[in-house]
């Protein structure tokens, strides 16, 4: 029972999330993050540093120490609605890999008393990280970006090798469910030829059968403020309906795969 | 394969005409009723108070003005003015003279009334001085209840003006015997009365008062076949020709006889449900376990070829639309309380039966359709949920919730089936349950509730104890000491438990002096032949003459007394961070936010007082200068700033509603002080009272009696709703909330209690939407919780709303146990509403 003392770094444990992974769920946030999206609506989550942010004209600290066991106290609170709904946990951030023995080990305490569990990550970390933590990982919501590399680094500060190796290392090894999400952001990745290529790659993965189309919204602009950052897309809107029906179709002719619009 | 037909059936061009034609205009008043039972009355002087009332019941039968209203396939309206209303002068009258001239522009439920109809009104109502209810009742109570009532600590305003309604009776038993059944039935009994038995005067007297009532309900649906049958002789129309012909043919056959059709069933029905409220002015007169009452007609007719599922579901919907065409005025404050022009007819679909099987069919699913298909307040819909429950009936219910309508209301058998046989029913009958206006459980056919009893004001007693018994400048109260004698959190507390205790004794002497009013001056004869055990007894249910007996008052204000006393025992008993006297300024100072003049006025009423018995005169024209001066008065900054630190304070101690195990379980302890003292009070029928928490939509204007409390929530703004968190302080979202909700005891409230949720639409967007919403309910409810609601509807579309009042005409809401349109409410309760915590996102 050593992994419940396990310390990590989160800026927030968000209950009745239901757009993220199956059923009823409660997302613990992990803070750090290896890339800089340019549209991240977290952009607390980035720096692994604690952080004071404005929010709504007053200071709030970002960022604090847990143990899994405290984790797991308010886990566990809401596992009448995870029986119910087949929900569980969801790690997500920044990148839960950044925190990868804290990441494993809340996993481990999760299905050790079983809860489900799932992990929303852009698998950019060493494989021995990823291999360690799939045994304690029933969902991995693997989010890719875009298939061209340049274009990546671009607008996320890394290239994107590791990260597509990395899935194909995970769907091969079928120790876990793997769905794909794919964030819409127009002028990044919002055209029908860059789905297709995710959606191809994707329907290449064994076992993967389902992806996500998830719409750039503007919610997190604030934040930068708060952070005293500047916002580097303040020009850019969410897609429109049409054009995010227009994808989902592209995904649908192009690929097997089973496509939804949102988490 | 399941043995139900669950698809969507698609609704005719018939409904949204009939919903048009109902709401085509303001309702109106009509005096028809006020004339007739008046002419009775004075006719019958001599006659024992039993015989008078059928003797005036049948009066009004025949000779009130009948309509059949465009294109109604079921028939029978109280009033020729589309959802107008009559008047109850036995009741009480004085408050509609004094509100003629505000009563069509008032805020809450306006009503149209005709010069003529004032001038027949006041002629009638002459008659009644000295001879309402509500005199007699205040004649029954001692002068500190009256006290406590004048000084808003409860208010039983419901029964002490009107009726008491409340009941669900045996429809199935009008449905399968018809009303030639039930008098058969009582002359029978009547036969078997010996005029040497005791109480021979009483029980015949009852007998022969019932069997004259039901007589009349039979003219009654004959001057319906009459004037359908004449209708359908001058009509042009073939189709029309041949539904009026039909109408005639089904108010021919019942309710006299037993139903022979699932149209006639429909029929009689509603005659039921009309003339139940045209007998008294009672409200949440609730059809109840209407799917299962109603199937053996459904089912015989499908079978045999001679329904289809579209014209069922027509008829259903039919008498969804005249559900809503049923209204009452009630006095402004009540309008408030009860806003939205709902008359709480309770209907329940699902559950199990006697044995304990699901008993889910057909109906239930149109049951659920109808109220999509007429998108209408009334009824008020409810689901029973238990383990057993089919999940496409949820997923059907959840579809519902979805489109915003605020129906149907969730109600968890697992809670409620052990609660009610803890108050004496059967293991059958509890298995029987169905539902009373908001959120009241109780079996049909059998009991007498009076389940809506008063609001008691769970927040006052504790102003009672800053102020040691007195308000307003008048000792209203027992004295339980000064607090700030007060040494410990525990002799706190005992003072806040003594306050409730001895205005929950004022309750009970409140409700029961109403009670014995009602007995003794309107007993109800029709409404007692369809609830056992009345017939074998020969007296009414208002003399006791059901099987089961209980008075519910509902306490309110749970969230705001736990997040109160709390914060009181955290800031000054446990950290010593500021002491009772200086939380007593703050809380009469309204945490120097000022005041609005309802605060001054209340403030200089108390100081009007205390001059007067000192022997002071005041001018009249000093009094508005002296309201003024409180409004203007500028406080010291250094006691706004020490106010303001402590609401800081305050802020910072955890509330209830977050799932902090501490916090929750001692509001579950606050809740006890309610809950239990009453359970040792008993009614003149010889039952029990039984407390529900919940506040209708109370909480709005009672709020707004109630001063500052140490929660920080400022005086005269509204106080929490239901069993639910405070507005806006539930921050970690719906399972939150919900899971600090189940860990009151919902099962000693069984009387019910109310549990609302706000959600965006797109927490219930598409099939995972639904999978989710519903498995939210169910989490609930496997952790005991009783009751839950719904609104949908995002802050922007409430905002427009209330911006725009022309484009949300049919904006419905869930208000508290009841739909409303949202238009049709307040802008406080409005405002409320918007300002309920919304989750999801």
């Amino acid at each position: 029972m050593e992994y419940l003392q396990t310390k990590g770094r989160i800026f927030d444990i968000q209950r009745y999330s239901i757009h993220d992974g199956t059923g009823i769920r409660t997302i613990c946030f992990l803070k750090g993050c290896v890339l800089r999206c340019k549209w991240c609506c977290n952009p607390e989550s980035q720096e692994y540093g604690i952080q004071e942010m404005m929010v709504r004209g007053k200071p709030k600290i970002i960022g604090r120490d847990v143990t899994v066991a405290e984790v797991m106290e308010t886990v566990e609170k809401d596992r009448p609605y995870y029986a119910r709904s087949g929900g569980g946990l969801t790690l997500s951030g920044g990148e839960s890999l950044c925190q990868p023995e804290f990441s494993r080990d809340l996993l481990h305490a999760a299905k050790a008393v079983g809860i489900n569990t799932a992990m929303e990550s852009m698998a950019c970390a060493k494989w021995e990280t990823i291999e360690s933590i799939l045994p304690y990982l029933d969902h991995y919501l693997m989010d890719i970006k875009h298939m061209n590399g340049d274009k990546h680094r671009k607008f996320t500060g890394k290239s994107n090798e590791l990260m597509l190796e990395n899935a194909r290392k995970i769907a091969a090894s079928g120790r876990t469910r793997l769905s794909i999400r794919v964030p819409v952001v127009p002028t990044f990745s919002d055209t029908p030829e860059e789905i297709r290529a995710i959606a191809q790659f994707a329907d290449k993965l064994p076992g993967v059968e389902d992806i996500y189309l998830l719409p750039y919204h503007r919610l997190g602009q604030d934040k930068y403020e708060g952070l005293g950052r500047t916002y580097e897309l303040p020009h850019i809107l969410p897609p429109e309906q049409e054009r995010m029906q227009e994808l989902k179709r592209t995904v649908e002719e192009n690929s097997g795969l089973k496509c939804q619009i949102g988490g | 394969m399941e043995s139900y037909y669950t698809r969507e059936i698609p609704k005719t061009d018939r409904i949204p005409r009939l919903v048009a034609h109902l709401y085509a205009k303001m309702p109106e008043i009509e005096s028809a009723r006020a004339k007739l039972i008046t002419e009775s009355y004075k006719a019958t002087e001599d006659k024992p108070i039993v015989m008078r009332r059928a003797l005036a019941f049948e009066h009004i039968l025949d000779n009130i003005p009948i309509i059949i209203r465009e294109e109604e396939l079921v028939v029978g309206s109280t009033t020729i003015a589309p959802r107008g209303c009559q008047t109850y002068p036995e009741f009480s009258y004085q408050w509609l003279e004094a509100e003629f001239d505000t009563v069509a522009t008032r805020k809450a439920d306006p009503f149209y009334i005709a010069e003529q109809t004032k001038k027949d009104l006041l002629e009638a109502d002459a008659y009644w001085e000295g001879k309402t209810t509500s005199e007699l009742a205040t004649a029954l109570m001692t002068e500190e209840t009256k006290k406590a009532i004048e000084h808003n600590i409860f208010t039983p305003g419901n029964y002490f003006y009107n009726g008491v309604g409340h009941v669900t009776v045996q429809y199935e038993k009008v449905l399968e015997i018809g009303y030639r059944g039930i008098i058969a039935q009582m002359q029978e009994e009547l036969e078997q009365c010996n005029p040497g038995d005791a109480d021979y005067c009483t029980k015949s007297q009852f007998l022969k008062a019932a069997i004259i009532s039901c007589e009349a309900v039979i003219r009654y649906a004959n001057r319906y076949a009459r004037l359908a049958q004449k209708e359908a002789e001058s009509c042009s129309d073939a189709a029309r020709k041949q539904e009026l012909t039909q109408i005639a043919s089904n108010c021919r056959r019942v309710p006299a006889y037993g139903a022979e059709s699932f149209f006639e069933a429909c029929q009689s029905f509603w005659f039921i449900q009309q003339l139940l409220q045209l007998e008294s002015s009672g409200h949440s007169i609730s059809p109840g376990r209407f799917d299962q009452y109603m199937y053996p007609y459904y089912k015989k007719d499908l079978d045999e070829g001679k329904l289809t599922r579209e014209f069922a579901q027509e008829l259903i919907d039919c008498i969804w639309v005249k559900l809503n065409d049923l209204n009452k005025c009630r006095d402004a404050a009540s309008a408030e309380g009860f806003a939205g022009y709902s008359l709480f007819q309770n209907l329940i679909v699902g559950g199990q039966n006697k044995e304990g099987c699901d008993v889910t069919n057909d109906l239930s699913f149109m049951c659920i359709t109808a109220s999509k298909h007429v998108f209408l307040p009334q009824p008020s819909l409810s689901i029973r949920v238990w383990n057993k429950s089919p999940h496409a009936l949820l997923l059907k219910a959840a579809d519902l919730t979805r489109t915003g309508i605020g129906l149907p209301a969730y109600y968890n058998d697992e809670v409620i089936i052990p609660s009610l046989m803890s108050r004496g029913l059967t293991l059958e009958d509890a298995r029987e349950y169905n539902i009373i206006g908001c959120v009241e459980p109780q079996k049909a056919g059998k009991t007498e509730g009076w389940h809506d009893a008063a609001f008691y004001n769970m927040c006052r007693p504790l102003e009672l104890v800053f102020s040691n018994g007195w308000d307003k400048g008048e000792k209203i109260s027992i004295e339980t000491g000064r607090v700030e004698d007060m040494s410990s959190f525990e002799e706190f507390y005992a003072a806040y438990k003594k306050q409730m205790d001895y205005n929950i004794s004022l309750l009970v002497n409140a409700d029961n002096a109403i009670d014995v009013a009602h007995a003794t001056r309107c007993p109800l004869p029709y409404l007692s032949c369809m609830v056992d055990d009345c017939i074998k007894r020969g007296k009414t249910v208002q003399e006791g003459g059901a099987v089961y007996n209980f008075t519910g008052p509902q306490g309110f204000g749970i969230a705001n007394m736990a997040d109160s006393l709390y914060a009181i025992k955290k800031l000054v008993f446990d950290e010593k961070k500021v002491t009772l006297g200086e939380y007593k300024r703050a809380l009469a100072m309204n945490y120097g936010q000022g005041f609005d003049a309802v605060s001054a006025g209340e403030i200089v009423m108390g100081i009007l007082r205390e001059m007067e018995n000192n022997g002071v005169s005041v001018e009249e024209n000093q009094i508005a200068d002296m309201i003024k001066a409180v409004m203007d008065m500028e406080l010291p900054e250094a006691d706004k700033k020490k106010y303001e630190e402590l609401l800081g304070m305050i802020n910072e101690v955890p509330k209830f509603g977050n799932d902090i195990e501490e916090v929750d379980m001692f509001a579950r302890d606050v809740a006890y002080t309610y809950t239990r003292p009453l359970l040792q009070y008993y009614n003149p029928r010889g039952g029990q009272f039984q407390a529900g928490l919940y506040p209708v939509s109370a909480n709005v204007p009672l709020g707004a009696q109630t001063g500052a409390t140490p929660d920080g929530r400022l005086a005269h703004t509204p106080v929490a709703d239901g069993v639910s968190p405070s507005a806006g302080k539930d921050v970690y979202g719906p399972t939150a909330a919900a899971n600090s909700v189940s860990k009151l005891d919902h099962g000693i409230a069984s009387n019910g209690t109310l549990f609302n949720q706000k959600f965006h639409p797109t927490a219930l967007s598409g099939e995972k939407g639904l999978e989710n919403f519903v498995a939210l309910i169910r989490s609930y409810f496997d952790q005991k919780g009783s009751h839950m609601q719904f609104n949908v509807v995002d802050r922007e579309t409430l905002l427009d709303a209330q911006a725009h009042p022309e484009k949300y005409g049919h904006l419905v809401v869930r208000v508290a146990g009841y739909s409303a349109l949202f238009t049709t409410l307040s802008k406080s309760l409005q405002d409320d509403i918007i300002r309920r915590t919304e989750q999801g996102f």
